[in-house]
This record gives C-alpha cells, structure tokens and sequence, in this order.
C-alpha cells in the first residue's frame, strides 16, 4: 500500500515524443548558434556576465523554456500537472548540491545526458553514469533504508 | 534581434518537449530512480529519443561547416577525466534523487506557478553562486601564494 501512492503512470510515448522535441531543440540550438543546450551552463552565463553580448540569446532560451508550459496550456486547455513528493527543506537541500555539483562537474543531464553522449565525449559518458548511479543510490537509501 | 527570437522559440520547443517527456515533474523522476521500489521506465524513452535525434542531427549540422547565425560551433575541448568531474557529477546526482529537480526539468516547472520549482530553483542558484565565491577565494589564494613564491 505503501507503493500505490507514488506510483506513476508509465508514458513510453508522450516520453519518447518529449525527447525527441528535446533532441529537435538541441540540433537546432547548435546549428542555428553554435551552442551546446546545457542548461546548467546557459543559467550559469546568465550569472557571470550580465553586459556581455552572449546575455540575450541565453535569456531568451530560458524565458521560451518558462512559458513552455502556458503554451501547451494554449493548445490543450489546461497547464499540465506535476506531483513533487519532497518536503520544502529537502528541495532546497538537494537544489542547493545540483548547483554545486553541476558546476564543480560542468554539466547537467542536458548538456553531459544528451550533447556530450551524443558527441560520444568520454567525459559526458562518465558524467552521465556517476550521477545516475548516485541518483539511484540516493533514492535506494531516501525510500528504502532511512525512509522506509 | 534575429538571433534573440530563435533562441526563443528554441528554448519553448525545449521546455515543450520537458513538459511532455515527464523531466519536469519529481514524482516521475524519483519513480525513475526507484528500482527496487515504484519503478516507472519512462525516462529512459526521453533519453533515448532526445541521444538519436541529436547524435544524428548533430552530424548534420557539423558538416555545415559553421552555424547559420554563429561564427563557430563552441564545443568543449576537454578529454581528461579529472576529480573535478566526478565528484561534481555525484553531488549533482545526489541533490537530484533528493529534490526530484535537474536544471533542465526544473526550468519549465517554473512557469506553472507552483511554489516547490521557486524553492528548488532559489536553491541551485544559490549553490551556483556559492561554487563561483569559492572558486574564485580559491584562485586568489592560488595566485597570491605563486606570487609569494
């Protein structure tokens, strides 16, 4: 009873479709502007240099990104729904190390996941698999042996 | 202004393809994660779909020589497997199978007008400021002792 739930439907289609858009959007960030779609590191230049001429394309990325939702709301009707099991405090604990973590490992699941896997880079592919492993870990211990 | 528009509409085909994938939401992400409990596979499609089409696309797109509003590809040019990369990789890991949020899902979850993506997001900014303080206390101190040397 504990597993009903968290249980969530399984959307091998509405997902696979999703990460094709994903791919679509990468393609044509690099080809149109010759950049990588990490969005870790588009964020991260938005922070270090406000007057620079690479500030407008970045913001503008992540202003689309935000509004994404309001324009499927526009097709569909409704703003899609999404379910976050975590505690406020645990939402800030595990924000606050993706910052630092991303940073220290200059990448996140965008840009190492899918720009750097897709390049084949050895550093992507060992980015991808440390944080997935300690992702699976760190779930393992919070739902299996401290939470329970 | 051109440039502006198109990362624009790049970034809402992003965030779309987010929203529908299931990225943005923690419950499926955390399920995701969560093996030996309430798996739920679905992101491995999400992976899986958005590596074809880039390993693919970018192919096409490199042997264009150059992008069409840039005048180069800017591509990471490190090969090294340093501490640096999996230690931050790890941590990276671990405050996503705590807070269900990666930088990428979390984006579009903030024009939901929910409270948690305002949270989770104050929080990687904060630590991404942080990471750049200390850095850069870091370099200093470096310098400072080379030049004492």
């Amino acid at each position: 009873m504990d597993g009903l739930e968290k249980m969530t439907e399984f959307t091998p289609v509405m997902s696979l479709l999703g990460g094709v858009l994903i791919g679509i959007a990468t393609v044509a960030l690099m080809g149109i502007h010759g950049r990588i779609a990490g969005i870790n590191g588009i964020v991260g230049g938005l922070l270090t240099s406000p007057a620079s001429s690479d500030w407008s394309w970045r913001a503008a990325f992540i202003l689309g990104m935000i509004v994404s939702p309001i324009a499927i709301s526009a097709v569909t009707g409704d703003l899609p729904q999404i379910s976050v099991p975590v505690e406020p405090l645990m939402l800030a604990v595990g924000g606050f190390l993706v910052g630092i973590g991303t940073s220290l490992g200059s990448g996140c699941t965008s840009g190492h996941g899918v720009c750097g896997m897709a390049r084949l880079s050895a550093r992507s592919i060992v980015a991808t698999l440390t944080f997935m492993a300690t992702g699976l870990l760190t779930v393992y211990l919070t739902r299996h042996v401290i939470g329970g | 202004m051109l440039k502006t528009l198109s990362a624009f509409a790049i970034g809402l085909v992003f965030g779309i393809g987010i929203m529908l994938s299931g990225m943005a939401n923690p419950a499926k992400v955390l399920n995701f994660f969560d093996i030996f409990g309430t798996w739920d596979p679905s992101l491995m499609f999400v992976m899986g779909g958005a590596l074809v089409v880039t390993a693919i696309g970018y192919r096409l797109v490199f042997r264009m020589g150059h992008p069409l509003l840039a005048d180069g590809f800017s591509l990471p040019t490190r090969k090294d497997l340093d501490a640096k990369l999996i230690g931050g990789s790890s941590i990276f890991g671990i405050g996503w199978g705590l807070s269900g949020f990666c930088p990428g899902g979390l984006v579009p979850a903030l024009g939901l007008g929910r409270m948690e993506p305002v949270i989770a997001a104050t929080a990687i900014v904060a630590g991404m400021i942080a990471f750049r303080i200390v850095n850069r206390l870091r370099t200093d101190t470096s310098a400072a002792s080379a030049n004492q040397a």
